[in-house]
């Protein structure tokens, strides 16, 4: 049985109770060991963003970089110089000093026909690629972008390896539902395989009938019921045919699977400091360390910039309502009442990263202050990159 | 924009601008709180002698994290009480945390009295089949469950009629998707009960009696994101209702102010007397700090005016919250409720 990731069995306490310091992002991208940097978070947390210019900077630096995104956004694309990201790797133009950076984004349906097509014969791979259940599976079933970005990561590793084309490989990963889809990919493939549904469904193609117990045909005559004989018809012609496809997939998918808990390989969970991107966090990070895969660390997008002075909420508050009953419309009251609310927006988020750090000491983390405007260029990008790397202020 | 509600028409109830809605359905881009407005709206609509539904599908137990309460299961609880109207009446939200296995289960326990069969279907994995691997199913067992709630069944006996259901829906980038059923199982079952029952949902959910509502803040990408979301909606006939716009910063500036912030020129002698005339001990560092603060917020506000106006050329009804600095709490939701009342989104 699949494990369904949204119910974990338990949850995973501190594992020291050393603090471990920020999180040192140019030491990272300069080691020549780290080949992959899978940035994972939930969605709305600008984990495409921060992937890019982690990209960028790591292309800067010297690295020859291909960074894989999900995000459809073509703002992003644009922001790289790049019209229109696709399945291709694309070079970005305008990277400064001796290092080079491409830019892909998947395309599942094609990632998706394109293994099929190696896989199977073309006349089996045409048989496939027309089956309803097939077209339904690789357009819109919502776990096949979590294979499919697993199958691009193994093929740019492998192509990479072979012909040096990169150094480095940055993985944005899907938004996911559930946040750890990509990780279960694999191991839902084995069990969708190995499942006795998938047995049964394809035992009547294989020869003989004894298998068609009564238990079966209870079933095969209540799902007919519900779904009609055409469903059923289709089904067992589409896992019959993928019989043969998913065996080598599924293969590929274990190797990537060990790929990714490899050493040259490096986690980043972005976050906001929000109570639920800060839980989701903590999922993300308790996985990660459960399934053994390589933890870099924590990054904190959009932080709020810290106020100056030492003036607290309350005594801000207070004055601002003094003055408004003065002037209804001071501009000094305005001002104390945004102090007040950034000296709460940076108390609350400090919280919620101190609880992190309590229950994960051994994370480290990067903060990055939230920016005014969004990133419309490479200058946009670097600037992520420099408060990525602490550059901050 | 219908502007900011004033103290005073606060939790007065004008007249609702989806009054025949019964079912809303509440989207947006991730991050931009849609759980948040989803849980407000229920709270808003649960007037004098109403009975609310807020469900949620995609597993996260938000609304239980949101309300203090234990996780929710798959049944419908009595989960608080509305917000109260002028005179103090107030309505009962309920809530159901739909999941696609339990809903396959009531499906056929309901429809096909499947007593050995159904057993069987568990045992041989084919609900583990259907809710996780079969294409598009899971999102149609989803909205079922929701289009039941909505629409009650009489094989569904003593449950309780809703004056109206509000779904924490997935996010906008797969909204269409999910709404669009009879789409997502084209092809696939081309006849038999599933395919008509999937039809019957289309047409509830392309009724004035549905309202797709999409949540963002001021921002390029999520007012983008919003945009291309009415777009797809519209594409497939689903109707598109209000756009929340979320974590609205404070408008108490004036514009001359704002410039002048941005430009460095606000006046800093008047500020420091003032300062002092509220009994704050005044040092050049805190009034460098909050001109600096100054200066962000006005730049921030700059985006929002300019995101603002491309929210009101959609041409979709609008509304404001703010953003609450503390954080969102449950008398933070009822707040948030009031201001949806007042600006006649409930």
């Amino acid at each position: 049985m699949a494990r369904s990731s949204t119910q974990r069995p338990t949850r995973v306490g501190p594992t020291t109770t050393t603090q471990s310091g920020p999180l040192d992002i140019d030491a990272l991208l300069d080691d020549p060991t780290t080949g992959i940097i899978v940035c994972c978070g939930s969605g709305g947390v600008g984990k495409t963003t921060t992937s890019a210019a982690l990209a960028l900077r790591a292309a800067e630096r010297g690295r020859k970089v291909v960074v894989l995104t999900i995000d459809p956004a073509r703002r992003l694309a644009q922001s790289m110089g790049i019209e229109a990201l696709d399945n291709t790797p694309r070079p970005v133009t305008g990277v400064d000093g001796t290092g080079t950076l491409d830019a892909m984004m998947l395309d599942m349906k094609r990632t998706f026909d394109e293994v099929v097509m190696a896989q199977a014969s073309p006349e089996k791979a045409q048989q496939i690629l027309a089956n309803p259940f097939y077209i339904a599976l690789s357009s819109s079933f919502a776990g096949t972008q979590e294979y499919m970005a697993m199958e691009k990561l193994g093929q740019l590793h492998r192509e990479s390896q072979a012909a040096g084309t990169y150094d480095l490989i940055v993985v944005d990963t899907p938004p996911s539902r559930s946040a750890l889809d990509f990780l279960d990919a694999p191991e839902r493939l084995s069990s969708f395989l190995d499942g006795r549904f998938i047995r049964l469904m394809m035992a009547p193609a294989r020869g003989p009938a004894k298998l068609m117990s009564a238990g079966f045909s209870l079933i095969v005559n209540a799902m007919t019921k519900i779904l009609g004989a055409q469903f059923l018809k289709d089904l067992q012609t589409f896992v019959t045919a993928l019989d043969t496809v998913f065996g080598g997939f599924r293969q590929r998918a274990q190797q990537t699977y060990s790929l990714l808990q490899a050493d040259g390989t490096a986690f980043l969970v972005v976050a906001a400091p929000e109570p639920d991107a800060m839980r989701e966090a903590e999922y993300f990070v308790e996985r990660l360390s459960e399934d053994g895969m390589p933890l870099a660390g924590l990054v904190v997008n959009r932080a709020s910039p810290s106020p100056s002075g030492a003036l607290s909420a309350e005594e801000a508050t207070t004055a601002a309502e003094r003055l408004r009953t003065q002037d209804a419309t001071s501009v000094a009251a305005s001002l104390l009442r945004l102090h007040a609310d950034r000296v709460r927006m940076v108390e609350r988020e400090g919280l919620l990263r101190q609880r992190f750090s309590t229950a994960h000491p051994q994370v480290s983390t990067a903060v990055v202050p939230a920016l005014a405007g969004d990133v419309h260029d490479l200058d946009g990008l670097r600037r992520v990159g420099e408060l990525l790397a602490g550059g901050g202020a | 924009m219908k502007g900011a509600a004033s103290p005073v028409a606060r939790y007065a109830a004008p007249v609702s601008d989806w009054g025949k809605v019964r079912l809303h359905v509440v989207t947006g881009k991730g991050g931009t709180g849609k759980s948040t407005v989803a849980s407000a709206l229920a709270l808003a609509l649960a007037t004098k002698g109403k009975h609310v539904l807020l469900c949620e599908v995609e597993g996260r137990q938000g609304i239980a994290r949101m309300f203090d309460v234990d996780p929710l299961p798959y049944q419908e609880r009595r989960l608080t009480t509305g917000l109260p109207d002028a005179d103090g009446g107030r309505g009962i939200v309920h809530a159901l945390h739909v999941d696609a296995e339990s809903a396959l289960l009531e499906y056929l326990s309901m429809y096909y009295r499947l007593g050995r069969a159904g057993r069987a279907l568990d045992k041989f994995g084919v609900i583990e089949f259907a809710t996780t691997i079969a294409p598009g199913v899971r999102d149609v067992l989803l909205t079922g469950k929701v289009y039941e709630a909505v629409q009650r069944n009489a094989r569904n006996k003593g449950a309780i009629e809703y004056d109206a259901v509000v779904l924490d829906a997935p996010p906008t980038g797969r909204i269409t998707q999910f709404l669009n059923v009879s789409n997502e199982l084209a092809g696939l079952a081309k006849v038999g009960p599933i395919k008509s029952q999937s039809d019957t949902m289309m047409t509830l959910f392309r009724s004035p009696r549905t309202a797709v509502h999409l949540v963002t803040v001021l921002e390029e990408m999520p007012v983008q994101e919003t945009a291309d979301g009415i777009a797809d909606l519209r594409s497939v006939q689903l109707p598109v209702g209000g756009i929340v716009v979320n974590q609205v910063r404070p408008q108490d500036l004036s514009a001359a102010d704002l410039a002048a912030a941005r430009s460095g020129e606000l006046d800093r002698a008047a500020l420091e007397d003032d300062l002092r005339a509220g009994g704050i001990e005044v040092v050049p560092d805190l009034v460098d700090g909050l001109l600096s603060e100054a200066a962000d917020h006005a730049e921030r506000r700059a985006l929002e005016d300019s995101q603002r106006t491309l929210v009101a050329k959609m041409d979709v009804p609008s509304y404001e919250l703010p953003r609450i600095a503390g954080g969102i709490d449950i008398g933070g939701l009822y707040e948030l409720a009031g201001l949806l009342r007042a600006q006649g989104m409930a």
